[in-house]
């Protein structure tokens, strides 16, 4: 297919995308939309995370921590500094926080930043351990930071957190930072650059024998999907309107990796569907915790159920369709182009 | 204090590990534009030179120098960016990365644009990384696998995978070409295209080209210069038919292999 | 601080270390066998101590009637996690295994939530272990020397598996080589059960205790002690039962001591092990007595 072609075509598909959004604002319930939120939140993180773990073969288990680093910041920056002499009842905000104020776009910006700050820090040590060691070392780098946020009451209001948070994350900013996020991700998993992440991943050792120096993209990939789990962080926070360090406990990085998983390891568009169906199968799960008076009767909700289905099918998707949704192959319009000519030819 | 003609040396390469001394003083100088060899049994070291070579290894003694300035020390990638290419014994292709994908990563070492210019799409990364996709070919075009180009590397036949290694080597634009065992696993009629595969590109590459094999054949013809290992040692250096009839080589190594090449 | 006070806190120390010690066992046995971090482990633990309290609440069987049972019923239930979960991943990519170690870890952590509620409950204690023995000013209680003696037991029993068995022949030549141990007609997958089993009966021993000591259960209780557990394997060099002693042991003191001394880092309690961790990663990889395994080029 011709270059511009497909320019062509992704802007009509971020234009459907806008009639879309647009009519979903007028005609879906709050609940919906809210749905559809966190579709974009998901999708953004998922494929962070597969950037990282899918192309680069870095596995991470530390994503809490930097959506962590990413909502904090962000709250604290939206937060009026009105808001935050109410909010911080343990001890007063230090002068920085209780002072610093942004608009939506920049805190956002900034919560990701410091992310990704984290992420080059926190990379430039760990990114020397190989598989399961990294992955346990970023863990605990998640465990850190949450064991820092209870105990910072100044900067981070301790174990109560933050509340009110202003619901700045409407659709058109969830859904702009996620077609952000796909456009970085893609062109640089396009070029070059993409190539060698790959490379990285199949084979270190070829990798470095062709000149790749592969700690620095390592550090580089770990940085940039940092700083995208950041911005997905931010915007939870404002999505939520409530953050605590509780909220970043490993669960939160597992269900990342649960989407990255199912999606398929090394494919955008994999990402970008498991997004949408673990979300949406996420929020329907809800009804199993949920009472339900089925005819007069009450059928009391069964917590813990939802994650139950939850694990159970992330453990059959490891055990008998390991590359998920996609492998590592990807939807292009190429590829559906010579679908419809297929079917349109016979 | 190089020499003119040299291109890469080496001087007392010795490798440990722990208590097993895996090279014991390895010194080499490679002809520039020469094909040479390096025999000898199995677990001689000849692998373990090309490690420490190519800046996997440590040397635990000894240096490298690539036209009289020394590289030993330094990591593998940087040891590449100076000139030395490599294959591996066992290949080793970027599996899931199509054919013309592997060869892409062999050039990005001399690519100029980097990831921050791919995501603001400026036009200089476009036409360079046309201008790398069309040189890639040129090279998958010297091996014979342009046809192959849209396929996953893994997919490949045994020797098409070989020369698709050669062609990533190839993309990192060497001067020194480390070749281990290019003919393992090949029958006589490929191993004679190998030969000639090999002289082409030393002609059309500008190379100088160090080779392991085990293939006696390939290895007398092709070399102009043979350094036997034997338990880490050098037993002998020089040219093929010196070579042949060193008593020592055949006591060590030809002997019952090669008695009636 | 006084000498007693030093000493209580060495005995507490020593009541944790030996409790880390216990989990980090099987950690470091599974991960020597098959280099994979069992995540599920911790959940183990967690279910040995909840057997217990079922056990004595429900069918009101006697305390040590109860905690047999539920050593042998978590040891069933480790072998089972490997022979679903595990063993069909065996040749696959390790991260693969890790996974699904992960998933069963959440598994069984929210069908304990499902079954028992996520409200904590109290312990059973049975009341011998709970009359303070008072020798001059130290206040000991019996607790604190059951654990140590117990586990110590436990331990001893361990090393005569691993090294006075056929069974133990065949865990540490698994952990050489996996593939040679197949070829010389070594059972590998009983054998590699049996290591779970044996993993999963000390973490319930663990975890049962832990409740005596910290007599409060809940279905994420398991999380961090389990944490903390590997870390002490990680430590100690994993794939080394001894290390994972030693390292155990360490933790405990470390723990306790840091936050006797130093008050104000009690918060930070939780985050010390992991600091250990990565500096532990990052600066002796293999442990205190791990052996070293390079990359082959």
């Amino acid at each position: 297919m011709h270059r511009s072609t497909a320019i062509s075509l992704n802007v009509l598909a971020v234009a459907a995308l806008g009639l879309f959004l647009w009519w979903a604002e007028g005609a879906l319930d709050g609940y919906k939309i809210q749905i559809l939120n966190l579709i974009a939140v998901n999708i953004i993180l998922a494929l962070s995370l597969n950037l990282i773990y899918g192309f680069t073969g870095l596995f991470s288990l530390g994503h809490a921590g930097f959506m962590a680093i990413g909502a904090y910041v962000c709250s604290i920056l939206i937060l009026s500094p009105a808001q935050k002499e109410m909010l911080f009842i343990l001890g007063e905000a230090l002068p920085l926080v209780q002072e610093a104020h942004a608009p939506f776009l920049v805190a956002v910006a900034a919560g990701g930043l410091a992310a990704a700050l984290a992420g080059l820090l926190v990379g430039l040590p760990l990114l020397k351990l190989g598989d399961d060691y990294l992955g346990i070392a970023t863990l605990g780098f998640a465990e850190i930071v949450r064991v820092i946020a209870n105990n910072i009451p100044r900067v981070t209001n301790g174990a109560l957190g933050f509340k009110g948070i202003p619901d700045y994350a409407n659709l058109w900013w969830n859904y702009g930072w996620c077609v952000f996020t796909l456009f970085v991700v893609v062109r640089l998993l396009s070029s070059n650059t993409g190539n060698v992440f790959k490379a990285i991943r199949d084979d270190e050792i070829a990798a470095k024998a062709m000149g790749v120096n592969v700690f620095r993209h390592k550090l580089l990939s770990f940085t940039i999907g940092s700083f995208f789990a950041g911005v997905g962080g931010a915007l939870l926070a404002s999505l939520l309107t409530t953050i605590d360090p509780k909220m970043f406990l490993f669960t939160l990085t597992f269900n990342v990796l649960m989407i990255v998983v199912t999606g398929g390891l090394g494919s955008i568009t994999g990402s970008v569907l498991a997004g949408v169906g673990i979300t949406v199968l996420l929020e329907w799960l809800r009804f199993v915790e949920n009472p339900v008076s089925l005819g007069g009767f009450e059928l009391p909700g069964i917590p813990g159920m939802r994650m139950v289905i939850f694990s159970l099918a992330l453990i059959c998707i490891i055990l008998f369709r390991r590359e998920g949704l996609m492998g590592m192959r990807e939807i292009t319009w190429s590829g559906l182009g010579g679908l419809f000519a297929r079917k349109g030819g016979r | 204090m190089t020499r003119d003609g040299i291109i890469l040396e080496a001087r007392g390469l010795t490798m440990r590990f722990g208590g097993l001394t895996a090279v014991k003083e390895f010194s080499a100088a490679f002809p520039r534009g020469s094909i040479c060899g390096l025999i000898g049994p199995n677990g001689a070291g000849k692998t373990t030179c090309f490690n420490m070579i190519t800046g996997f290894y440590r040397p635990t003694e000894g240096q490298v120098f690539l036209n009289g300035g020394p590289i030993s020390g330094r990591p593998p990638y940087e040891v590449c960016r100076a000139g030395v290419a490599r294959t591996f014994q066992n290949i080793r292709l970027f599996g899931n990365e199509t054919v013309l994908q592997n060869v892409l990563i062999g050039g990005h070492l001399r690519q100029k644009t980097g990831w921050l210019a791919a995501v603001l799409c400026l036009p200089a990364h476009f036409r360079e990384e046309r201008a790398m996709r069309e040189r890639a070919m040129e090279l998958l075009d010297a091996v014979g696998l342009a046809h192959l180009a849209g396929e996953q590397a893994s997919a490949l036949p045994y020797g098409a995978q070989r020369r698709l290694e050669i062609a990533r080597a190839l993309a990192t634009r060497p001067s020194f070409l480390l070749l281990d065992e290019p003919a393992a696993g090949m029958n006589p009629q490929e191993t004679q295209e190998l030969m000639q595969f090999i002289r082409n590109i030393r002609e059309g590459f500008g190379l100088t080209v160090l080779l392991i094999e085990h293939d006696m054949k390939l290895v007398m013809n092709i070399c102009e210069q043979i350094w036997v290992l034997d338990y880490g040692e050098t037993i002998a250096q020089g040219e093929p038919a010196a070579i042949q009839s060193d008593p020592r080589v055949i006591e060590a190594y030809l002997g019952e292999e090669c008695a009636d090449a | 601080m006084n000498s007693a006070m030093f000493i209580q806190h060495l005995l507490n120390s020593l009541t944790l270390g030996s409790l880390y010690a216990l989990i980090a066992i099987g950690y470091t046995m599974v991960y020597g066998i098959l280099r994979l971090i069992n995540f599920a482990h911790s959940e183990i633990f967690m279910l040995g101590a909840y057997f217990v309290f079922w056990g004595v609440t429900l069918f009101s069987l006697p305390w040590p009637l109860a905690m047999l049972l539920s050593v042998v019923f978590t040891a069933g239930l480790g072998i089972l996690v490997d022979r679903v979960a595990y063993r069909p991943l065996r040749d696959a990519p390790r991260i693969s295994a890790l996974i699904s170690a992960i998933g069963v870890s959440f598994f069984l952590q929210n069908v304990a939530i499902v079954f028992f509620q996520a409200i904590p409950r109290a312990v059973y204690r049975p009341a011998w272990l709970e009359n303070p023995i008072i020798l001059g000013e130290v206040r000991l209680l019996p607790l604190t020397l059951f654990v140590p003696a117990l586990s110590l037991l436990l331990m001893l029993g361990l090393v005569y598996v691993v090294y006075r068995t056929k069974t133990g022949l065949g865990m540490r030549a698994i952990s050489k080589d996996i593939e040679t141990s197949y070829l010389m007609g070594v059972p590998v997958n009983r054998i590699i059960a049996i290591t779970f089993g044996i993993g999963s009966a000390l973490a319930a021993a663990s975890g049962i205790m832990w409740a005596l000591r910290y007599p409060q259960l809940q279905p994420i209780m398991g999380g961090i002690p389990g944490f903390k557990a590997f870390i002490a394997a990680v430590f100690g060099g994993i794939g080394s039962i001894q290390g994972a002693v030693i390292g155990g042991l360490v933790l405990g003191f470390i723990e306790i001591m840091t936050v006797a001394f130093f008050p104000d880092l009690a918060g930070y309690r939780d985050a010390f092990a992991f600091i250990l961790l990565i500096a532990i990663l990052l600066y002796k990889p293999t442990g205190l007595l791990g052996a070293r395994q390079e990359d082959k080029v």
